[in-house]
């Protein structure tokens, strides 16, 4: 992980109304895999295609290595892009699409043919070159794409929900593929996603955005452990999200009607707060065993855990557990200080289904 | 029974709708001058053509027109058609709209406008007139054989390619004009079958000697009976008809692509329910 390779100052984009981006910092670092994550409209893939020259941004620098590049077209900068339904070039063959950069870069034959020919096995398409691209599988067809992007040796390799169009078994196995060349190739990855899970599989820095606003920069682990407040609770992972929690004092905070120790402080007395814990983070005892009691209401296997649902005196508890429960038992619930993460009281905006997953 | 008498009524038809024109092309090999009476086989009206000087200039006009408004008509009516799908969609459907307006415009109608229009500019009329006549109304026809494609484009495509390295016009041409190909060649050829066969705005927009064929048959069907009709009319029919035979196997064969595609498409489907119950066992 080196230096600064791109930067972007206070970036915004309107389009008509609609702000797309609305004040964006980030700086990503040189040979990291970053991914821009949020739900449809948020402005990831408006941000990606202002670093790829796709869009100008009304406002803000865009920077590459320090040097401002806002008005360096798209064909001049030393990025390349996989874009999000390949966009193959589909009357020519697969070699001549791979072949395509270096030809406009006036490389002799020879050492474009060899080219092609390392980076289809690179993506694992040795032997396609003569393929007609219309033949080729969406997995494959995503393929030839980073192959045609990598050959070029790009700085920055910018991908825009490349996996988006494949099924799950395909999409498992490119992200693997995906992780495997990024530590290969040691470029560049900047990564445009709706799915927390292929972000935290994938990413060494996630930047979680919404409304055109980052709302958390940080490693998989810090966005899955500590989110910064209820919207990436929500979107990374599944989470018990506790509104009408009030933090009685430094230390100590009620959820649903009963008083929790934790560790967060700095919120001062009787505030009303927003608490999140992780489904896993939920201990059930014997209801004599603590002081919140909830009543199962719905027990579903889900293969690696059981997912039950525990009625609160206010709140419907989402718990994973290894062990069964029965419906209708009354259960304990406890949580550990630790795994109670206490945020600002914010009024939540959850994207409906429909814009939470993207097609 | 049904099946035969279904074969008949098509026959019908083809024959109430190609018969004078068969009529036409057997007498222009007819020995004789007469309309009616059928006197051996001669190819001396053809000869003849050949030889008239005025008919060969005229056949120089119209195909020198045919060539150069169908060319410009095509390179004017795509980036008409690639502007207009630019545009913000009340904007695309009021140009749109408009475009079609001189193809439904009786030509009556368009030649005299484009006389008028003419002699406003202070253009003389004769062959730059004519010219500029038929690239009017060849253009729409471009346009509308070119949207078409342009709605099926990949716009992503023209990214990817400036993305690689290509400048935006490099791009468009390894790009954009390769998907809208089978358009362009169509609205050209049709442009040209049209400038080919056209007669009413011709009349109107040229002057001096400049004549086309059409306008040649006109006049010497006035001057009375003359073989030779026949045989230029044989002649501009079997021109027109080639030239529209080659657009709708064009189009045939882009179905069929297109099909085909669908097929890859259908496979693809089929492969992905394939790994689904993979994953489900």
């Amino acid at each position: 992980m080196g230096k600064k390779i791109i930067e972007l100052k206070n970036i915004y984009k309107r389009f008509g109304d609609f702000t797309a981006i609305d004040g964006i910092n980030l700086y990503i670092n040189e040979g990291e895999f970053l991914t821009l994550l949020g739900p449809s409209g948020c402005g990831k893939t408006t941000t990606l295609r202002i670093i790829g020259g796709f869009e100008q941004p009304d406002e803000g620098d865009v920077l590459f290595e320090g040097v401002r590049i806002n008005d360096v077209p798209a064909h001049k900068r030393p990025l390349n892009t996989v874009f999000q339904k390949y966009a193959l070039f589909p009357h020519l063959t697969v070699g001549e699409n791979v072949a395509f950069g270096p030809t406009i870069r006036k490389i002799s034959p020879d050492i474009i043919q060899k080219d092609v020919k390392k980076y289809l096995e690179i993506v694992n398409l040795e032997g396609y070159e003569d393929r007609d691209v219309s033949t080729l599988s969406g997995g494959q067809q995503q393929r030839v794409a980073i192959a045609r992007a990598l050959i070029n040796k790009p700085r920055v390799l910018l991908l825009d929900e490349p996996l988006g169009a494949l099924d799950l078994k395909l999409r498992k196995d490119m992200q693997d593929e995906l992780k495997t060349m990024h530590k290969d190739v040691g470029i560049t990855f900047v990564y445009v996603t709706h799915d927390q899970e292929e972000a935290l599989t994938l990413s060494d820095t996630v930047v979680v955005m919404n409304n055109g606003r980052i709302l958390q920069i940080g490693t998989p682990v810090d966005i899955y452990n500590e989110p910064n407040n209820a919207f990436v609770a929500y979107f990374i992972g599944e989470s018990n999200i506790i509104h009408n929690s009030i933090m009685v004092k430094d230390k100590l905070v009620n959820i649903d009607g009963v008083d929790f120790n934790c560790v967060d402080t700095g919120f001062g007395q009787n505030t009303p707060v927003d608490v999140v814990v992780r489904p896993e983070d939920v201990v059930l005892v014997p209801a004599d065993k603590a002081d919140l009691k909830g009543i199962v209401t719905l027990v579903t296997f889900k293969g690696v855990h059981y997912e039950i649902w525990v009625e609160g005196p206010t709140f419907e508890w989402k718990v994973h557990s290894t062990l069964p429960q029965t419906v209708g038992d009354e259960l304990g619930i406890t949580v550990d200080p630790y795994n109670i993460h206490v945020m600002k009281h914010e009024p939540l905006e959850i994207p409906s289904e429909e814009t939470a997953v993207e097609v | 029974m049904k099946k035969l008498l279904k074969k008949l009524y098509i026959f019908l038809i083809l024959l109430f709708l190609y018969a004078p024109i068969i009529v036409l092309i057997v007498y222009s090999f007819n020995a004789s001058k007469s309309r009616a009476v059928w006197q051996g086989f001669s190819l001396t009206w053809y000869q003849q053509l050949f030889t008239d000087s005025k008919i060969l200039s005229a056949l120089e006009t119209t195909f020198l027109i045919a060539l150069i408004a169908s060319v410009v008509a095509t390179v004017l009516g795509t980036f008409a058609a690639m502007g207009m799908m630019k545009m913000k969609k009340k904007t695309f459907e009021t140009v749109r709209t408009i475009t079609y307006i001189p193809v439904l415009n009786p030509d009556i109608v368009t030649g005299v406008s484009l006389m008028m229009l003419f002699a406003f500019i202070g253009i003389e009329l004769g062959f730059v007139s004519m010219l500029l006549a038929h690239i009017t109304f060849c253009t729409p026809y471009v346009i509308i054989s070119v949207l078409p494609k342009l709605y099926q484009l990949d716009m992503s495509v023209y990214e990817a390619a400036q993305d690689l390295g290509a400048k935006p016009f490099y791009a468009l041409r390894k790009t954009i004009i390769p998907q809208l190909m089978p358009g362009i060649v169509t609205g050209f050829l049709l442009s040209f079958t049209l400038s080919v066969d056209d007669f009413v705005i011709s009349y109107f927009t040229t002057g001096g000697h400049v004549e086309n064929l059409s306008m040649i048959v006109f006049s010497m069907a006035r001057k009375g009976v003359n073989p030779k009709i026949n045989a230029v009319s044989a002649l501009l029919f079997v021109t027109v008809m080639i030239l529209l035979l080659i657009v709708n196997k064009r189009e045939l064969s882009s179905k069929k692509h297109a099909a085909k595609n669908k097929d890859t498409l259908l496979n693809r489907e089929k492969q992905i329910i394939k790994y689904r119950r993979n994953e489900g066992k």
